[in-house]
């Protein structure tokens, strides 16, 4: 890590954490922001490194988002009376009780979507392209579409998590989703740049450019395509669980398993930003968090019709995203040498 | 759950013919998707949204007075330019691009297209009454709606005209020798460009045909686009590209299957069947192609 490396970091820290101060109006919106980025990051690591392209991490998410508050509430009261009254307050967490349960959860919500990925990586990860693509957005739409017919989580009406209890002053529960989701963030940072630094990075990068090449030269692809994923689904179902508290109401289809929303939103951040690279998503996630809430916020009704015009725009103009731009026009930044004869010659063609 | 398939034997013949006459009008759709992906490789996740779109022309016809089953020639019509139109703006910028470039293009349009109908058409169920009444079978314990028998005879009538127009007419060659080899055929003076555009025109009008179908006998809604989406995916997985009466035999399947599991496990889960059967179907040709150390291409 050199001199510049450490006061962007430090820099970003500190803002990290005077943000809710200095913007307190914007407090959820930065732990969405957070939320964000841990989903772009994470789907970065099949997608953009290992070239397995899922619009199904909304599976893991949504799992997190319905386990984290399932035990939340389960731990102390019985589920089926709470999601049947929805939300009434027969039941009410007493703060202990609540961050028990919130921990609980959360560790629930990270455990169980990576064990579930494990058990289906092997026969979905089998799959190459754009059947691994739609066999994974069948997955996701699945999963809304069944949970919403479960009658304990509330099937179609929803299911209400447990409201914040009061402790301290009225702004306590915005600073203590940010703090958790920001927290989660520099973990998912550090786990995911430390990934970056080994072999196994350049194994998931073996597997994205030739896939049968790499397994001839011995590498056992498939266990490594199934760890990689399993990475993806621990930090998603952690980040489900911690929307699923922000938020404070799941819905089958709207909520937890939104494929048409936040499905494609990590897709979309991720080659936004630039696939393939650390700084790609995190930069593309905060670009486009920005973008839609303006957006949301000026033109709201037309979201949807943005969107789309949105994806098709970044898809057909802006395939390789912000980093791959800033790669091509400043290369020397990214490490790689340029002859200065050879970029003379190439603006003269141009 | 309700089994009340097994206690009334009835129910299995209505089941089966009902699933059958859905089938056939998935399996046009499913033709649609099959003719752009052989020809420009192209997954076309707006697909349903299109159908959806082909049935509110039909709809709007029955708002305004006419049968809704003049929807089936004007719908296609008005579809196939809509067709042209978006292959224009967004498809021929990513026909030879990567896969996953054109699945999320379209991806787009589908989000696109489903807001934009919902803006302009509301959010409601509607279908088309075409007052057509119904037919009894066995001592009135099957009901067909003549709906749903006129729907198949279109459906199968428009498959049949398309075969012979591919066969016989000029373009037809050309989408034809586009499929084979784009570049040979582009060497051989066949102006690939239009026949791609040609392609998903008349991908858009069999949509079209399809969703004036589906509004009379069914109901269509703005957000009801992604399942018909995945069945036409599903369909062409497990028939195969280029082989139609694959495509006939398993919409028809996949009609039948969907029919049960509304009976067996209650219609909430009739969607989310539909797509936990894509995952299995994916999953089932993996181990089988992997054994000969394959992969689905």
């Amino acid at each position: 890590m050199n001199k510049n490396n450490l006061i962007l970091y430090i820099g970003i820290l500190t803002f990290g954490i005077a943000a809710p101060f200095l913007f307190p109006a914007f407090k959820v919106q930065l732990s969405i922001l957070c939320v964000l980025i841990i989903l772009a990051t994470t789907w970065n690591i099949q997608g953009g490194e290992m070239g397995y392209n899922s619009f199904g991490n909304i599976l893991f998410y949504g799992l997190g988002m319905y386990l984290c508050a399932s035990v939340q509430v389960g731990m102390f009261f019985p589920l089926a009376e709470w999601t049947e009254s929805g939300g009434e307050k027969t039941f009410v967490h007493t703060p202990a009780q609540f961050f028990q349960g919130m921990a609980v959860g959360l560790i629930v919500a990270a455990v169980v979507p990576t064990i579930i990925a494990g058990l289906i990586g092997y026969s979905i990860l089998g799959l190459r392209g754009h059947y691994f693509a739609i066999c994974t957005l069948g997955l996701g739409v699945a999963a809304g579409e069944i949970s919403g017919g479960i009658e304990i989580i509330g099937a179609g009406q929803g299911f209400t998590t447990p409201p914040f209890p009061n402790v301290g002053s009225l702004e306590s529960r915005g600073e203590f989703f940010y703090f958790l989701s920001f927290f989660v963030l520099i973990l998912t940072f550090i786990a995911v740049r430390g990934i970056y630094t080994t072999r196994f990075k350049l194994i998931l990068n073996a597997i994205r450019d030739n896939e049968d090449k790499a397994e001839a030269m011995g590498i056992q692809t498939m266990k490594y395509k199934i760890v990689g994923w399993m990475i993806s689904a621990f930090f998603c179902g952690l980040a489900g669980g911690i929307m699923g508290g922000l938020v404070g109401y799941i819905d089958s289809t709207d909520v937890a398993f939104d494929g048409r929303e936040m499905g494609v939103f990590m897709v979309l951040m991720a080659i936004l930003g630039g696939k393939g690279t650390l700084w790609g998503p995190i930069i593309g996630a905060t670009v486009f968090h920005i973008f839609k809430e303006g957006f949301w916020t000026f033109f709201l009704g037309w979201q949807y019709v943005a969107l789309g015009v949105l994806i098709v725009v970044i898809v057909i103009y802006f395939p390789e995203g912000i980093m791959g731009w800033l790669r091509e026009k400043y290369p020397e930044r990214f490490g790689e040498v340029v002859d200065e004869k050879d970029r003379k010659a190439q603006v003269e063609l141009k | 759950m309700d089994f009340l398939v097994f206690q009334y034997p009835m129910i299995t013949v209505q089941a089966c013919l009902d699933g059958i006459l859905l089938g056939i009008l998935f399996a046009l759709i499913a033709y649609g998707m099959a003719l752009q992906w052989g020809v420009m490789n192209i997954i076309n996740i707006a697909q349903g949204d299109l159908v959806i779109l082909g049935g509110y022309i039909a709809y709007f016809m029955y708002l305004y007075g006419i049968h809704p089953a003049w929807g089936v020639i004007v719908s296609p019509i008005i579809m196939y330019f809509v067709g042209i139109a978006i292959y224009k703006l967004v498809i021929n910028k990513v026909v030879d691009r990567d896969l996953f470039i054109s699945i999320l293009a379209t991806f787009g349009i589908s989000i696109l297209f489903m807001q934009l109908m919902n803006f302009a058409f509301g959010a409601d169920v509607v279908l088309a009454n075409s007052h057509y009444g119904t037919t009894m079978l066995f001592d009135n314990n099957v009901v067909l709606p003549n709906s749903k028998i006129f729907s198949a005879f279109i459906s199968i009538l428009f498959a049949i005209c398309l075969v012979i127009y591919m066969k016989k007419s000029k373009l037809g060659r050309a989408i034809r020798a586009t499929a084979q080899n784009a570049r040979a055929a582009k060497i051989l003076g066949v102006d690939t460009e239009k026949v791609y555009a040609a392609t998903f025109g008349i991908n858009a009008a069999l949509c079209g045909v399809a969703g004036a179908l589906i509004s009379i006998t069914f109901t269509i809604h703005p957000y009801m686009g992604l399942p018909y989406t995945i069945r036409s995916f599903m369909i062409v997985i497990i028939a195969g590209l280029g082989n139609l009466p694959g495509v006939a035999m398993s919409g028809m399947g996949l009609g039948v299957f969907e029919e049960f599991a509304d009976y067996i496990l209650g219609t909430e889960f009739r969607i989310g069947s539909v797509f936990l059967l894509l995952v299995l179907i994916l999953v089932y040709r993996r181990f089988k192609l992997s054994r000969k150390r394959e992969y689905l291409k």
